[in-house]
């Protein structure tokens, strides 16, 4: 309880002089916290801290001043009304941009302690440990049992390992009771929830350390959604998780930590995406301390 | 404000609807009728005359010394065709394939792209017999009598399938969503990979039918084989050294031969029989191997 009270001043104070002026507060912690068993008292081990990031598509800025911690298996959730720059920025935390034509992003994001748009860094590297589920669930045309292989062949898997990896991260994403004896057949052909689950277990698959998800429930029915908000909170305990959601009681139900972003007009008429607050969960939904948060949980605007 | 009462039986301006319906599936279907006269006359009139001629002797004797004789067969012709379309095949498909994947997943829009994008369109429209010309030209020329091959003539015919098979995989490549390539990439896979094991994999089909429409177009070609692959009796196996024969020439020169020579005409029609099943044979057999494989790779 102490510890988390502490982290809210701290992230309290970032997000409000944010606004103000750059100040040392992002740079005092992140570097030295490395190695956890250096200094055991530390509860929250970071594994992203982002100062000042800016993104931007075609020379146009789609989202700016973001600046975050984010700490080992934690759920963090992203909020905000559409077009505010959430998914930017959660796709800006594993390379994802590189492939997108014409995105550039500005400010620096580390990743435990390392710069992660450093030019010496393989982006397929930081693929591979910053896995991704998306909105709309994309299995490959291909079955069951090849959609979860993919990944551990790609990366080199022995023959042998793999029917057990694919397996091991099937049991982890809550389908292998639903698809045993039925790993042959075309991914396709599961249920929307399914297909969703399969991703997830797909990125396991590869044992990342930190899950992206862009609103990974927003296609799924309630039922399915329970199931998938279920399967994160077990799976805080291996991984770091950071989601998306249009779903403010999503983020209330799962996350630990919550940032809200908004759009807003600036002073050339320009339109960019911007983060408000980012603070503990339950201390964003009962008190948040900026009146912009408040004004879109209680459903004033967005 | 009383509710009307309403008919769901009858809406609005129901009979300008309806008869705009009429109209519309009225010309619908009658143009899809007139489109299918020309075809079914051009199939029904080739059985008609090829098929007296067809039999087993005529599809496996050598061809007459000369068109004005009776009897003899077209296995040569056959021979040809299949050998010279097969080296075009096994040059231009791996070629166009690998053309348009570096189109759409590598140029994109860049420059050099654009440029091959345009040389292809270009190509596609070159008439046949230039590229005939062409090959001629800078290959058959150059070697003189030993020149005229089998192989010259696949060259002239790859020409003319290339740009067809580069731009069909591109626009094939496009309907690949990106979202199966996103997927990918967040496993950590590099661009080859996901080329090779997601993107082509999706595409194969289509792709597949497209390097089909292109050795259909191609496999029914005269004019590019006229000058470059010379004139033989009798069926030679190897593309790449002698003279060859295709079914399309030996159409040509023998429905040319005029005067009372009975005997070549009923030769060309059977050939142009042969050449039209043999393009049956080879799209069926495609049909069946791209539907076997999307049932496999998409199968409930």
């Amino acid at each position: 309880m102490t510890d988390t009270a502490t982290a809210t001043t701290r992230f309290g104070a970032v997000a409000t002089t944010q606004a103000q002026t750059a100040t040392p507060e992002p740079d005092e912690a992140p570097p030295r916290e490395r190695s956890p068993d250096e200094e055991p008292e530390r509860a929250r081990e970071l594994v992203f801290n982002l100062s000042d990031v800016e993104i931007a598509y075609s020379g146009v800025t789609a989202v700016t001043g973001v600046n975050l911690d984010i700490a080992a298996n934690e759920i963090s959730a992203f909020i905000g009304p559409s077009g505010c720059g959430k998914t930017t920025v959660l796709r800006s935390l594993n390379r994802m941009h590189d492939i997108t034509p014409g995105a550039e992003v500005r400010g620096s994001i580390t990743y435990h302690g390392e710069d992660l748009y450093a030019s010496k860094v393989d982006p397929a590297e930081v693929r591979r440990r910053i896995g991704m589920v998306f909105q709309k669930p994309n299995p490959f045309p291909k079955s069951v049992y090849d959609n979860v292989a993919y990944g551990p062949r790609i990366n080199g898997a022995k023959r042998s390992e793999i029917s057990d990896i694919v397996e091991k991260a099937l049991t982890q994403a809550a389908l292998w009771d639903e698809v045993d004896g039925k790993l042959r057949k075309s991914a396709l052909a599961l249920s929307g929830g399914q297909q969703q689950r399969l991703c997830i277990a797909r990125c396991l698959a590869v044992e990342p350390d930190v899950i992206l998800m862009d609103e990974p429930c927003s296609a799924l029915d309630p039922i399915a959604t329970a199931r998938i908000e279920d399967l994160m909170d077990e799976l805080k305990n291996v991984y770091t998780i950071v989601i998306v959601t249009h779903n403010m009681q999503q983020a209330a139900r799962v996350s630990d930590r919550t940032a809200f972003f908004t759009a807003e007009v600036d002073d050339n008429g320009q339109r960019h995406g911007r983060l408000i607050e980012y603070d503990v969960t339950e201390t964003m939904f009962t008190h948040p301390s900026d009146p912009r948060t408040e004004g879109y949980i209680t459903g004033r605007f967005g | 404000m009383s509710a009307t009462p309403m008919s769901l039986t009858q809406s609005a301006r129901k009979g300008r609807r309806e008869l705009k319906n009429v109209v519309a599936t009225t010309l619908i279907v009658s143009s899809f009728v007139v489109a299918l006269i020309p075809l079914t006359l051009i199939v029904v009139y080739v059985f008609q005359r090829g098929a007296s001629i067809l039999s087993w002797s005529f599809l496996t004797e050598d061809l007459p010394f000369s068109n004005r004789r009776e009897g003899g067969g077209i296995y040569p012709a056959i021979i040809g065709t299949l050998v010279i379309t097969g080296a075009a095949t096994a040059m231009a498909v791996p070629l166009g394939i690998l053309g348009g994947i570096y189109l759409n997943e590598y140029g994109g829009p860049g420059v050099f792209a654009r440029i091959v994008r345009f040389l292809a369109d270009v190509m596609t429209g070159v008439p046949s017999i230039v590229m005939g010309l062409f090959i001629y030209t800078i290959w058959v020329l150059p070697r003189k009598q030993s020149g005229l091959s089998g192989f010259a003539g696949a060259l002239a015919l790859g020409c003319l399938m290339l740009p067809i098979v580069i731009r069909t995989t591109e626009e094939i490549l496009k309907l690949v969503p990106d979202e199966l390539r996103e997927g990918s990439y967040a496993l950590g896979t590099r661009k080859a990979q996901t080329i090779r094991r997601v993107v082509f994999p999706s595409a194969a089909p289509g792709i597949i039918s497209g390097a089909l429409l292109g050795i259909a177009r191609v496999a029914g070609e005269t004019a590019p084989l006229l000058f470059t692959i010379g004139v033989v009796s009798v069926a030679n196996f190897n593309v790449f050294e002698g003279a060859n024969t295709a079914l399309p020439p030996q159409i040509y020169t023998n429905a040319n031969t005029f005067g009372g020579f009975d005997a070549a005409q009923d030769r060309a029609w059977g050939m142009a029989l042969a050449l039209i099943l043999i393009v049956f044979l080879f799209t069926l057999i495609a049909r069946i191997f791209t539907t076997i494989y999307t049932r496999r790779s998409t199968a409930v």
